[in-house]
């Protein structure tokens, strides 16, 4: 019969259309700006800096005291688009290990080119550059609030826990893995050094005994 | 009868031809698009009208050229993955795959077996989900507007959800690692994967009780734009625009990359070449890939999904050159790599199905009706990303 097919298309469309009346599940939007879906955990949308909270160095301010970034310059080197500018400190300071290190003085990401991809993040061996959620970014002025800066680049590391709770313990169980491995390392330099420092002096003693 | 001087040798070549009539009637020259609702993107077609036929058509493309194989020369085997997600964006997966496989066959590295299996995973799901939405571009072309386009696109948006919490991106997903995949599949991810697969047997029959016997349809798609075989093969299709002609060639069958040879699944082939041996095709491959899906979310082993030896960062592989190839949803995906022992590929080369499909457009449209070109154009199943990279 000719229109048999159309027919049961509209049967099929019916069928959904009266079903989206019947079925919650079918009414998949929300009302965007007052309602929100919850982001995926591990959603990316644009980098920012991890800083460790409570660290103090002189006048420095929390954020820059705590930064994790040595400005080691991989993700610099490996960003595809090329869009991240650092610029090495002169001076060091220490980072949560205990250990002195540079620090990025100039720490500019230019948003109109980032393009999301994580290679910053798979790169840094520090535990530095993460992944925002944020996806709200837009701005109306093209000129100064493209290029993000190191201070509003910087974030806590209670906010990283916040929007990457997993990922986020995963790391602080290997940072604690590597502060005990690090300190056993030092203490045992120490004790190597002291060992040493102790049998040094000696052989010259023995020497100048047996001299005598 | 009317003819055509395109004489590049006659005084004055490089103008517009010159059309000349003798008055029976007169071709009416159309350029169709680069911003036409059916041309996917930035793409044109000068056409020549004799009446309603098709007596010329030039494809002219190159709008969204983005320098993509250059930039590829110029910066690192590890930061052109996230370029090849900008390739096809509708299936980023199987470009990401396509790329890992021709880096891993130059490197000569081993994936693992859980990582292949969830790259066969996220490469079926991906192939389900650009067929769909093609098929609804296609009738959405035809003139039903968005019906079957939103049926289709419903779907697809389950699949893109379990992409986002897998990938952390919907489209860009930037997954595939040399020698394995960036994170782990979880067990959570797998049954939202299982729950997708078992809903859509579901949906292809919805979607083929919308559309498959309906009359408009069968009257626009059969019989237009047909490819014969010898030409199919002549101009180097591959894919559902191959297999429509009735030639039998899917790379999961003939190369078996990956671990398809595990698999067992059919190839659905065409018989008449037209648009709606290429709707059918399409449809068809659904199914099959539901299969696979099925074996390969039953069987994925337990174990890592990258080896931690390999580092994606700074890999300079030796000297030589590589071809990795996989059946991507538009056809053979390629990637042609020559390394200098350097960081950087010293060349570095795509072949894009939709590019190599498309050529073959004038030969479908002549002696069509100009409404069909549009419709021929749709069943092509391009994505100006790839065409003009």
């Amino acid at each position: 019969m000719l229109g048999e097919g159309i027919l049961k298309g509209m049967a099929e469309t019916a069928r959904n259309f009266f079903g989206s009346y019947v079925s919650k599940e079918r009414l998949t939007t929300v009302q965007y700006p007052e309602e929100r879906e919850p982001v995926a955990e591990n959603a990316r949308v644009f980098p920012f800096l991890v800083y460790d909270e409570g660290m103090k160095d002189g006048e420095r301010p929390e954020w820059e005291a705590g930064l994790r970034c040595t400005s080691c310059q991989i993700c610099e080197k490996e960003c595809p688009p090329k869009c991240i500018f650092i610029e090495k400190s002169k001076d060091k300071k220490p980072d949560a290990f205990g250990k002195a290190q540079y620090y990025p003085v100039r720490f500019d990401i230019d948003i109109s080119v980032c393009m999301s991809c994580q290679i910053c993040v798979e790169v840094c061996p520090f535990d530095s550059i993460k992944m925002d959620t944020q996806f709200e970014l837009a701005t109306d002025d093209r000129f100064g609030n493209l290029m993000i800066d190191v201070q509003e680049l910087a974030k806590s590391d209670s906010y990283y826990h916040s929007i990457h709770p997993t990922e986020a313990s995963a790391i602080d169980q290997h940072r604690a893995e590597t502060k005990v491995m690090l300190a056993a390392k030092t203490k045992a330099a120490a004790e190597s050094a002291a060992a040493k420092a102790a049998a040094a002096p000696k052989p010259p003693e023995q020497q100048a005994g047996q001299g005598a | 009868m009317t003819t055509l001087v395109n004489d590049r040798h006659a005084p004055g070549w490089n103008r517009p031809p010159i059309i000349e009539s003798d008055g029976e009637g007169e071709l009416l020259e159309v350029a169709m698009g680069p911003h036409h609702p059916s041309t996917h993107g930035v793409f044109r077609m000068d056409v020549a009208l004799d009446g309603e036929r098709v007596v010329r058509l030039k494809p002219v493309f190159g709008y969204l050229h983005r320098n993509h194989e250059k930039i590829g020369e110029g910066v690192s085997y590890l930061a052109s993955m996230p370029y090849t997600d900008r390739l096809d964006y509708f299936c980023s997966l199987t470009n990401n795959w396509a790329y890992a496989l021709a880096v891993e066959k130059l490197v000569g590295i081993q994936v693992p077996e859980r990582a292949e299996y969830i790259r066969v995973i996220l490469a079926e799901l991906t192939r389900i989900q650009n067929h769909a939405s093609a098929i609804g571009f296609l009738i959405q072309e035809m003139g039903a507007s968005g019906t079957p386009l939103m049926y289709a696109f419903k779907e697809r948006e389950k699949i893109m959800d379990l992409f986002e919490s897998l990938t952390g991106s919907r489209m860009m997903c930037n997954y595939m690692r040399f020698g394995g995949c960036r994170v782990d599949i979880s067990e959570v991810q797998l049954n939202m994967a299982r729950s997708i697969v078992a809903g859509l047997p579901n949906f292809i029959d919805e979607f083929e009780a919308l559309l498959s016997s309906n009359e408009i349809l069968l009257a626009r798609c059969q019989g237009v734009g047909i490819i014969k075989p010898e030409l199919a093969v002549n101009a180097g299709l591959s894919g559902p625009m191959l297999r429509c002609s009735g030639v039998n060639y899917d790379l999961r069958k003939v190369d078996s990359y990956g671990i398809y040879g595990r698999f067992k699944f059919r190839v659905p082939l065409g018989d008449h070449g037209d648009i709606y041996d290429r709707y059918m095709i399409r449809v068809l491959e659904m199914r099959e890939s539901i299969r696979i899906l099925e074996q390969a979310l039953h069987d994925i082993p337990a174990g890592p999904v990258a080896d931690p030896k390999v580092k994606s960062r700074g890999i300079r592989p030796k000297p030589g050159e590589v071809y990795g190839r996989i059946e991507a949803p538009k056809g053979e995906l390629g990637f042609y790599l020559i390394s200098d022992g350097s960081p950087n590929p010293y060349r570095y080369r795509v072949r894009p199905p939709s590019l190599i499909n498309l050529t073959i457009l004038e030969d479908m449209c002549l002696g069509q009706n100009v409404a069909d070109v549009v419709l021929i154009f749709g069943s092509v199943d391009i994505v100006l990303g790839e065409v003009d990279r």
